[in-house]
């Protein structure tokens, strides 16, 4: 079931990403010449197979619930594209 | 002293701490030597040249005073750039991280400094780790010391080339689907990806966090084993590092394989594996049965399932991971943007290459409503058998041995535009991320001049026996003693 170049403009915007015709149209059949590949996948019998999220099992790790220093904010503003008063600025995203 | 660079880290850490090379001699021969051969390899992405020698006169200031800091003190380290280092620049090999200066430092590097070794600098990688050539780097491909029209293998090829190159006696690569090994065997040196938990990931920029670990790249076994006693262990900043203790690996090395049974799994002798380097998987295979190991050919049906799993597993993590780069809180803004979302979608097709376009679309998809269970949970199912071979086999076996890469180094720009062919250089190395079990690259000899890897996997936390068979493989031959012609 191949993605129509639509399909992976829904994509593209859920993963925000803009991309321009020519992108879409390369990403395109990439995506479904490796998704083409995975079919084999379908064919595999897993029933009753438990999925493994991870390698290692875990269960819940806890820690006492103690403050500590944190990380300084001018170091971490100083990596920010735009920032003023300590804050991080983004563009408006209510009107005026 | 002439050529400290050719010396291994073991050599040049005992030439330290015995005093007769100070760790600012050390440091000034591989700055040396960088400037000499980095130009024609692009191994690194900064050179930490003032933070290096600093270091190094604090090393010579404590061994001066009595202090005796260890095997590792002044030995200088080259770390890929995807951990994190506090007040040096690191860009993940991409656009978007370019000006990103970490305010903290991944736990590996803090514990690499903590033994005294000294930061050379930055290395070169595949974009956000991915990819298996290192052409995917926003600042150009490194090349490979064996043949500088070949790839040196990805995504730690920097990492690879400058062990191989003498620029570094460590590096630390990180290793999501072979990312370590692969690109040590087409280098000629030794990648050990440690069990999943074994190192810490805290301040590794996130790939696929299920399956990415931190390993080193070194020129013998004995230094890898070092390495890695001073990067493993429990670290609370990271709840999936195991609580279990670190033995001393190096003493592991020492022990005789006689009596360990080898598994030779027959799936990575055939296929897309070139005969001839299956056939030299089978001489190295004799090596060790020579040195008393017993070896049979066994099988892992469920591992031809590794790369279609992998590539729906991996790409969905790493489409969440990097929903982070939004252009609000660190990494580039694109200049031109309408609105809010404009500005993260602007952003990120601006800071990201094709190739992580490409995973980041195929995770969104693979995660998306109503393909979730027919890609993700399928493919985390899969896992589960791929596992069960594992535990199978393990049940017979102590170790299993397979080729590391299925060819030599391609050409660059050979398999750039073919990405499938681009990903069968890992088929022989994503079985141990999926399984989460540790594995080995060591050379095993020369095919037309280029260097092979012999891949050695063992059962989860058991380095102490894969070490053992890695080294005595490589004491009863002699490859990893050859050098790149530069």
């Amino acid at each position: 079931m191949a993605l129509t170049p639509d399909d992976v403009r829904k994509v593209a915007l859920l993963a925000r990403l803009e991309l321009d015709d020519d992108e879409i149209e390369r990403q395109s059949r990439r995506i479904n010449e490796l998704m083409a590949r995975f079919e084999a996948l379908q064919q595999i019998d897993v029933t009753g197979v438990e999925p493994t999220f991870q390698s290692v099992p875990m269960c819940n790790v806890l820690r006492e619930d103690e403050p500590r220093p944190s990380l300084h904010r001018e170091e971490l503003l100083a990596n920010a594209p735009e920032s003023r008063d300590g804050l991080f600025i983004v563009p408006r995203i209510l009107g005026d | 002293m002439a050529d400290l660079h050719n010396l291994t880290a073991r050599a040049l850490g005992a030439l330290i701490a015995g005093r007769q090379v100070s760790a600012r001699e050390a440091a000034e021969a591989f700055l040396a030597r960088i400037e000499v051969a980095d130009p024609g390899i692009h191994a690194f992405l900064t050179v930490t040249r003032e933070h290096a020698l600093a270091d190094a006169a604090a090393i010579d200031a404590r061994l001066k005073a009595g202090e005796r800091p260890g095997p590792l003190a002044g030995v200088p380290v080259a770390l890929k750039d995807v951990l994190c280092t506090r007040g040096i620049r690191t860009t993940c090999g991409s656009r978007i991280l370019e000006r990103f200066v970490p305010p903290y430092d991944a736990t590996v590097a803090a514990r690499l400094a903590a033994v005294g070794t000294i930061l050379l600098g930055k290395a070169n990688c595949d974009e956000f780790a991915m990819g298996s050539s290192t052409e995917n780097s926003a600042f150009g491909p490194t090349r490979n010391p064996w043949d500088p029209e070949r790839v040196p293998g990805g995504s730690s090829g920097g990492s690879a080339a400058a062990v191989a190159a003498r620029e570094a006696p460590i590096a630390l690569g990180t290793d999501t689907g072979g990312s370590i090994r692969q690109p040590a065997a087409l280098c000629g040196v030794v990648g050990l990806k440690p069990t999943y938990g074994r190192v810490s990931r805290w301040g590794l920029v996130a790939y696929a966090s299920s399956l990415d670990q931190v390993g080193p790249l070194t020129r013998t076994v004995e230094d890898a084993a070092l390495t890695l006693n001073a990067i493993a262990g429990r670290d609370p900043l990271d709840s999936t590092s195991a609580d279990l203790p670190v033995p001393d690996y190096t003493q592991a090395c020492r022990a005789e394989v006689r009596g360990l049974r080898l598994g030779v799994p027959s799936e990575f002798l055939g296929g897309e594996v070139d005969p001839t380097v299956a056939g030299m998987t089978r001489q190295a295979v004799d090596t060790l049965c020579e040195a008393g190991a017993e070896a049979e050919e066994c099988s892992l049906p469920s591992v031809t399932h590794c790369l279609a799993a992998y590539y729906i597993i991996a790409p969905a993590e790493a489409s969440s991971n990097l929903a982070r780069y939004d252009g609000v809180r660190y990494g580039m803004r694109s200049r031109e943007h309408a609105g809010h979302i404009g500005m993260a979608e602007r952003t990120r097709d601006e800071g990201f290459g094709d190739e992580v376009k490409q995973r980041i679309m195929i995770g969104t998809y693979a995660l998306s409503a109503g393909y979730y269970d027919a890609y993700y949970r399928r493919a985390q199912q899969v896992r589960t058998l791929i596992r069960r071979d594992f535990d199978r086999a393990f049940e017979r076996y102590d170790l299993l041995v397979t080729p590391t890469s299925p060819t030599v180094a391609f050409r660059l720009a050979e398999r750039a535009d073919d990405p499938l062919a681009m990903k069968l250089a890992d088929i022989c190395t994503l079985p141990a991320n999926m399984a989460g079990i540790p594995a080995i690259s060591v050379p095993c000899g020369f095919l037309e001049g280029l260097p092979l890897g012999l891949q050695i996997l063992g059962k989860a936390f058991d380095e102490p026996t894969l070490l053992r068979a890695a080294y005595t493989y490589e004491q009863a031959t002699d490859w990893h003693r050859r050098r790149p012609p530069l």
